[in-house]
């Protein structure tokens, strides 16, 4: 990485959020705006002396230098005009103590500590998810408003006001979100699902750009991290979700064809599957089994284990498979997990079983708009041979896609039922 | 709860010793942050005061003459200063005795109550 560009644009992003967090301790999460300034100034001086100099051999190290010198000279600066952070401005204003308090806060794990704190922050229940990942995204990933915009295919205008609001919350905070306070369970579940939300966002998401999803799922990958590097964070859901993403990103070479378009579980060509990230899954699931908790997480990550198991349709073991989606029933009920658990048995019993189960989904209305509760209905049918009936369902499921990537898949399975129909011969 | 001044002497020895090396005055500096931070931390820090550089001018009385320090006349020179609130000149004495300037056998903190005038 020799291109001063591109080297600046990946320190950016892996170091951006650990030098806002390691300022705003210092700063004070009111002065959210003042930690960023400094920290865009520390990439503005880098720039400027390795275009002459070249890189040193550590950058990240150097930059976190530079912000340190520079939140010194600004703390020296500004200590009679402004207010730091509440438990060290007083601390701050004198030489006795602002150094060694500057230092302690770019070290290692005060700096983890921040970068979750900040994560914990961002999760507060007064902003809506969508804020949540944007902030996230743009205060700990490094992810510009446009960037954001990109991904999510919005406006890069409305990305930029939400995540402005968002930040105006947390600049009325007093602080950052306390890890000892009472509503920190409550807290790491949200902090789990905003996560987990970003990661299916690089995963099923709008974006057309596999570069750009692809990236989100390492973010999503890297705060889990940050998450299980910290011992009040490292929970058995934390486990279990890192389980989770890991065995549904070794998939994420295959999911797209050399077209582009998006290629179901079933036709995948699992010897694309990443191994390592497989590994990794499995390593983690069996971590997140320390402790009494089976969250969905848990669940959904040893589904994924199975499938990551198992070298095509035929040798997956589906009787576990509809046995963990009876205890995903049984723990976080919902139409969705109820088609998941009936296309599992049609493949267990065959498909007028799972049609039958389709049938017995008691909330069924909730999936009106959903195209893969018709998508499943015609798969069974075609299997069936009733190339007709799946035809049919597969229109259906077409007029209710949400994507081009999801339209491009069901106009493949219309004419695979076709071809089912059309007499063979 | 009074005010209360503490005022830092240290011998020159001691001075060098402590502020000589990068490494030195790191670890000195991070000795007074956990002496005061501890103080704060109780609530008796008013203001943690400033360090003073070991030179400067002594402006004479009479003649008014300026001159440089060091000062020839003092076995140790002030280093620095805090306000801190305590109950009592008891407690505020009593706090002084944690200070890192304590670890010079010539170091002293003088501790003056800010008068009610």
């Amino acid at each position: 990485m020799t291109d001063p560009a591109a080297l600046h644009e990946h320190l950016f992003r892996h170091e951006a959020g650990r030098m806002t967090a390691a300022l705003t301790r210092l700063f004070g999460v009111h002065n959210l705006a003042l930690a960023e300034d400094v920290v865009q100034d520390a990439f503005a001086r880098a720039l400027e002396v390795w275009k002459f100099q070249g890189p040193p051999p550590n950058p990240a190290a150097w930059l976190m230098a530079t912000a340190r010198n520079r939140a010194l000279d600004v703390i020296r600066r500004e200590r009679t005009a402004r207010t730091f952070a509440p438990e060290l401005t007083r601390l701050l204003e004198s030489e006795w103590t602002a150094s060694t308090l500057v230092d302690e806060s770019f070290t290692g794990d005060v700096v983890l500590g921040e970068q979750l704190r900040m994560m914990f922050s961002c999760c507060d229940p007064a902003l809506r998810e969508p804020a949540q990942i944007g902030l996230i995204l743009n205060i700990l990933c490094g992810f510009g408003a446009a960037e954001i915009a990109a991904a999510f295919l919005e406006e890069r205008a409305a990305v930029e006001k939400r995540i402005a609001r968002g930040k105006k919350v947390l600049a009325q905070s007093a602080r950052l979100f306390d890890l000892t306070a009472a509503d920190f369970v409550d807290r790491l579940g949200a902090v789990h699902r905003a996560v987990y939300l970003l990661f299916n966002e690089g995963y099923h998401g709008a974006s057309t750009r596999e570069t750009v999803r692809r990236e989100l799922c390492d973010e999503a990958m890297r705060l889990m991290v940050l998450l299980r590097e910290h011992p009040a964070t490292r929970t058995p859901a934390t486990f279990a979700l890192s389980a989770l993403m890991a065995l549904h990103a070794s998939r994420l070479p295959a999911r797209l064809n050399d077209a582009g378009e998006l290629v179901s579980l079933w036709d995948q060509d699992r010897s694309a599957w990443d191994r390592t990230l497989i590994e990794e899954g499995r390593g983690l699931l069996e971590e997140s089994a320390r402790g009494e908790d089976v969250t969905t997480y848990h669940l959904e990550a040893a589904i994924a284990a199975v499938h990551a198991k198992a070298s095509g349709l035929a040798d997956t073991d589906w009787r576990a498979i509809v046995n963990l989606y009876d205890q995903l029933m049984r723990v976080a009920p919902s139409a969705v997990v109820a088609l998941n658990r009936a296309i599992a048995i049609g493949q267990r019993d065959g498909p007028l079983a799972g049609l039958a189960a389709i049938e017995a989904i008691a909330d069924r209305a909730r999936l009106a708009s959903y195209p893969f509760l018709p998508a499943a209905l015609g798969e069974m049918e075609r299997r069936q041979g009733n190339g007709v009936a799946a035809k049919a369902h597969f229109e259906r499921a077409l007029a209710l896609a949400r994507s081009d990537s999801e339209r491009r898949y069901l106009l493949k399975r219309i004419s695979a039922a076709e071809a089912a129909t059309a007499p063979s011969g | 709860m009074a005010e209360f001044l503490y005022i830092y002497r240290n011998s020159a020895r001691a001075r060098t010793a402590a502020m000589g090396t990068p490494e030195a005055r790191q670890k000195s500096m991070e000795r007074w942050t956990a002496w005061l931070r501890d103080l704060e931390q109780k609530g008796h820090v008013r203001s943690a005061g400033q360090p003073l550089e070991a030179t400067g001018k002594l402006v004479k009385g009479g003649s008014r003459a300026i001159v440089d320090g060091p000062f020839a006349e003092a076995k140790d020179v002030i280093g620095g200063y805090s306000i801190i609130v305590a109950d009592s000149i008891a407690q505020a004495a009593d706090f002084a005795k944690g200070c890192p300037a304590l670890d010079d056998p010539d170091g002293a903190v003088e501790v003056r109550p800010v008068a009610a005038m």
